[in-house]
């Protein structure tokens, strides 16, 4: 038995803690870019705010969009709800919220990972010591992570969870994708060109993959790259390898609760045509169409997850 | 009323007496001497992280900047002797007979008041007595199931009652997590000194909700913790029982009334629950009966409750036996309902509602604390020896303007027991909540809840007010 209200804590607090995670990636990506092509670092890190969805909120001050600013907004500032500050402070209190669900390692963990990192980001990061704050996000996120898999009891609480987790990492992931989804369309002009290889890396470092991508793939193809983000199951940040893990989590549900959902069938036929299609299909279809239609889709799907469920 | 004031200023160590340790510290202090102090030192702060690290913190109202805040919290125990606490336990559980059963009278036929033995008006004019609980009997005959009863001690044999906190005392979660931690920082202590355990206290709340379920519950019943929530000064405690009891920890935007049950909102629908522990106020409880504007209760549940289709743990209208102005008719509410002369003492109290008495402690404000009758958590008061001459001036004023909303007692000279600090131990003034739990039987158990004015001097033990708390230890002896 579970109260809706902690369904929904759960759900949202490790949406946040993944949101967290993926902002130290991004700000990764886009520190990494800055530093090795000083012209278009401005429009790397414009193109980093828009992945975090936060090019708005930032724009709404006038500031410049240089590597200061921009990755203060992004890992430290309250008043954007996606920093990794407010990311943490979220799933905390969310946490707290549910705390009679988790272990007591994982609180431990949670508590910690907000407590050091509010130490850490307590003052502007100095541009020196960013690769190691980026690092601590990282590892503190996956501490969390490491004491979720290792204590939790596999029943409704770890489902609800992993909805939260992979929801968040399909939206942030199809982000990615759609704002450099003209970089992946076949253009002669630009292939092979200096600006071509760096756009590469963004993508692949933005979620951690361009060592793995190369243990698979032989050169770098917009199609290859595509396939592996959209596709590929075993990419543990793909489309296809999150709805594989949203439906399991949703059958588990189905079988301990004895009752289907409008979010199953939803989830369903998501991922059966992430498994049918092709990425020839998809680019026909048009790259930035099908994103766009993902993550409208994805965004109801946990609408209808929250409402079938109770959670409010 | 008069009190000899020499009754009270010699200062009583529970430590030491003269050079020597007292017995329940003997083997305590043989421990401690033979420890590095440096250790020690290390050891206390070790504590500090356990408590950072597992979140148990509480909020001050009031205090932005430090929302989340430690309770300090002192690696030297307060020891009793077995005998001491058995005398305790007889004048404790005496004191919660007596209290629901005077909480059952005044919600039934008021014998008290028509033996003339407390005023009518101190009833009729209170905003903890309820109306709506006239005639109600509550599952089980309960009223206060869960009682936190504030001692403190001025010598070897003398013990009084401060408050008897009846409606939602708090605290138990660091009685149980101090032990925890000192079991964790000094395991060889406590091979040395036996101490009776109080790790079975949420297997015991469990076991006392289960038995006050209402009537037409059979089986195994459902139990729930209702917190104000997350936000809430106390809430890691609501979070720690209900994680401790196996049981849901639900807020008021979970619940609502379903077929004439109070039910929980859960991820497969509503599901009906049987005994209630609620951590919310009476004023809070349902917006329909009480406080129009509360969102931390449940519409109808007084309608449910009075159907005898839920228990609620303590029952609504309990603080009418806690309050400060009942407070001082506690030795005649014992006598009359128990045939017995009261185990446990009274601090002598001033109701400043009479004439005499208010003449009595504005002459004397200078030795006096002053309380609000409906006050708590050590606000609104004043400590009359600590004060300023403006500021007994300007309490006066404010006594005057509202006699009925003060009471007065003595500075007892409270007992101290050594905490340690940079330049080693050193004493302070403490004070004792033991938790009691009424069911179909009484449970105490065996410790309770130290708390300790960290401040040099000072006698506000309130956590609110730089208090911290002690590991409280009883002995087997």
């Amino acid at each position: 038995m579970l109260l809706g209200r902690a369904a929904n804590g759960l759900y949202w607090m490790h949406r946040y803690i993944e949101r967290a995670e993926n902002m130290a990636r991004l700000v990764d990506t886009g520190h990494r870019l800055a530093l090795t092509q000083t012209s278009a670092a401005s429009d790397e890190w414009i193109s980093v705010l828009t992945s975090a969805g936060a090019r708005e909120a930032f724009e709404q001050e006038e500031r410049p969009h240089d590597t200061a600013s921009v990755t203060d907004f992004l890992l430290r500032d309250l008043s954007n709800p996606s920093s990794v500050m407010s990311s943490m402070e979220t799933a905390r209190t969310n946490a707290r919220m549910v705390r009679t669900a988790l272990t007591r390692e994982t609180w431990e963990s949670i508590n910690e990972a907000w407590m050091a990192l509010r130490r850490m980001l307590m003052r502007p990061v100095d541009e020196r010591d960013l690769p190691a704050v980026l690092d601590a996000i990282k590892r503190e996120t996956a501490l969390i992570r490491g004491a979720f898999h290792g204590t939790m009891l596999r029943n409704e609480i770890f489902d609800f969870a992993q909805l939260g987790t992979l929801i968040e990492r399909a939206d942030n992931t199809a982000r990615i994708l759609d704002v450099k989804y003209y970089v992946l369309l076949p253009s002669v002009a630009w292939v092979g060109s200096p600006l071509d290889n760096h756009q590469w890396q963004t993508i692949l470092r933005s979620v951690s993959a361009q060592r793995s991508y190369r243990w698979i793939y032989e050169g770098y193809e917009p199609t290859s790259i595509a396939d592996y983000l959209i596709l590929n199951r075993r990419m543990p940040r793909s489309l296809a390898f999150c709805y594989r893990g949203i439906c399991d989590a949703l059958e588990f549900l189905a079988e301990e609760y004895g009752a289907r959902h409008q979010s199953h069938d939803m989830a369903a036929a998501k991922r059966e045509k992430l498994r049918s299609a092709s990425v020839s299909d998809i680019f026909e279809e048009g790259l930035h169409e099908f994103l766009k239609d993902f993550i409208r889709d994805n965004g109801a799907l946990g609408d209808q997850i929250a409402a079938d469920y109770r959670f409010y | 009323m008069l009190f000899r004031k020499e009754h009270f200023l010699a200062m009583f160590d529970e430590m030491r007496l003269g050079d020597r340790a007292r017995q329940p510290y003997e083997a305590y202090e043989n421990w401690f001497h033979s420890q590095d102090p440096a250790r020690l030192n290390e050891k206390s702060q070790d504590a500090e992280k356990v408590f950072r690290r597992t979140g148990i913190t509480f909020a001050v109202y009031g205090e932005a900047e430090a929302a989340e805040r430690l309770i300090p919290f002192d690696i030297v125990p307060r020891i009793l002797s077995g005998k001491e606490w058995r005398r305790l336990v007889q004048g404790i559980e005496q004191r919660v007979q007596a209290l629901n059963a005077f909480l059952y009278d005044i919600y039934h036929r008021q014998e008290i008041l028509r033996a003339g033995r407390i005023p009518k008006e101190i009833i009729a004019c209170n905003e903890a007595f309820l109306p709506e609980m006239i005639g109600v009997r509550p599952p089980g005959g309960v009223y206060t199931h869960i009682i936190g009863v504030d001692i403190v001690r001025t010598a070897e044999d003398e013990f009084y009652v401060l408050e008897d906190n009846a409606r939602t005392p708090s605290g138990v979660s660091y009685m149980l997590e101090n032990r925890e931690t000192m079991m964790q920082l000094f395991p060889e202590l406590f091979q040395k000194v036996k101490v009776l355990p109080v790790e079975n206290y949420p297997q015991l709340l469990r076991d006392s909700l289960a038995a006050v379920r209402p009537a037409n519950c059979d089986g195994s019943p459902t139990i729930a913790v209702l917190t104000p929530g997350s936000f809430n000064s106390a809430y890691f405690e609501h979070a720690f029982l209900a994680d401790q009891m196996g049981v849901e920890l639900v807020e008021g935007q979970d619940l609502r009334v379903v077929d004439g049950r109070v039910a929980m909102r859960t991820t497969q629908g509503y599901k009906s629950i049987d005994v209630l522990y609620r951590r919310v106020d009476d004023d809070f409880l349902d917006p329909l009966t009480f406080n129009p504007d509360s969102v931390l209760g449940v519409p109808g549940i007084m309608d449910v409750y009075r159907a005898g289709n839920i228990a609620i743990a303590n029952a609504p209208g309990t603080g009418i036996a806690d309050d400060k102005a009942i407070y001082s008719y506690m030795p005649e509410i014992v006598e009359f309902y128990t045939g017995r002369k009261a185990i446990l003492r009274n601090v002598p109290t001033w109701r400043c509602s009479e004439p005499a008495s208010l003449s009595h402690v504005l002459d004397n404000l200078h030795e006096l604390v002053v309380k609000e009758v409906h006050g708590s958590g050590g606000y609104g008061m004043l400590v009359g020896p600590a004060a300023s001459a403006k500021e007994r001036e300007a309490f006066a004023a404010k006594l005057k303007a509202r006699p009925a909303n003060y009471i007065a007692q003595p500075t007892l000279s409270l007992s101290t027991c050594p905490v340690l600090t940079e330049s080693g131990l050193a004493p302070r003034h403490v004070d004792l909540r033991p938790f009691v739990l009424v069911s179909d039987r009484i449970r105490t158990v065996p410790g309770g809840l130290t708390r300790v004015a960290l401040k040099e001097g000072s006698l506000v033990v309130n956590s609110s007010q730089g208090g911290g708390t002690k590991d409280t230890w009883v002995l087997d002896d």
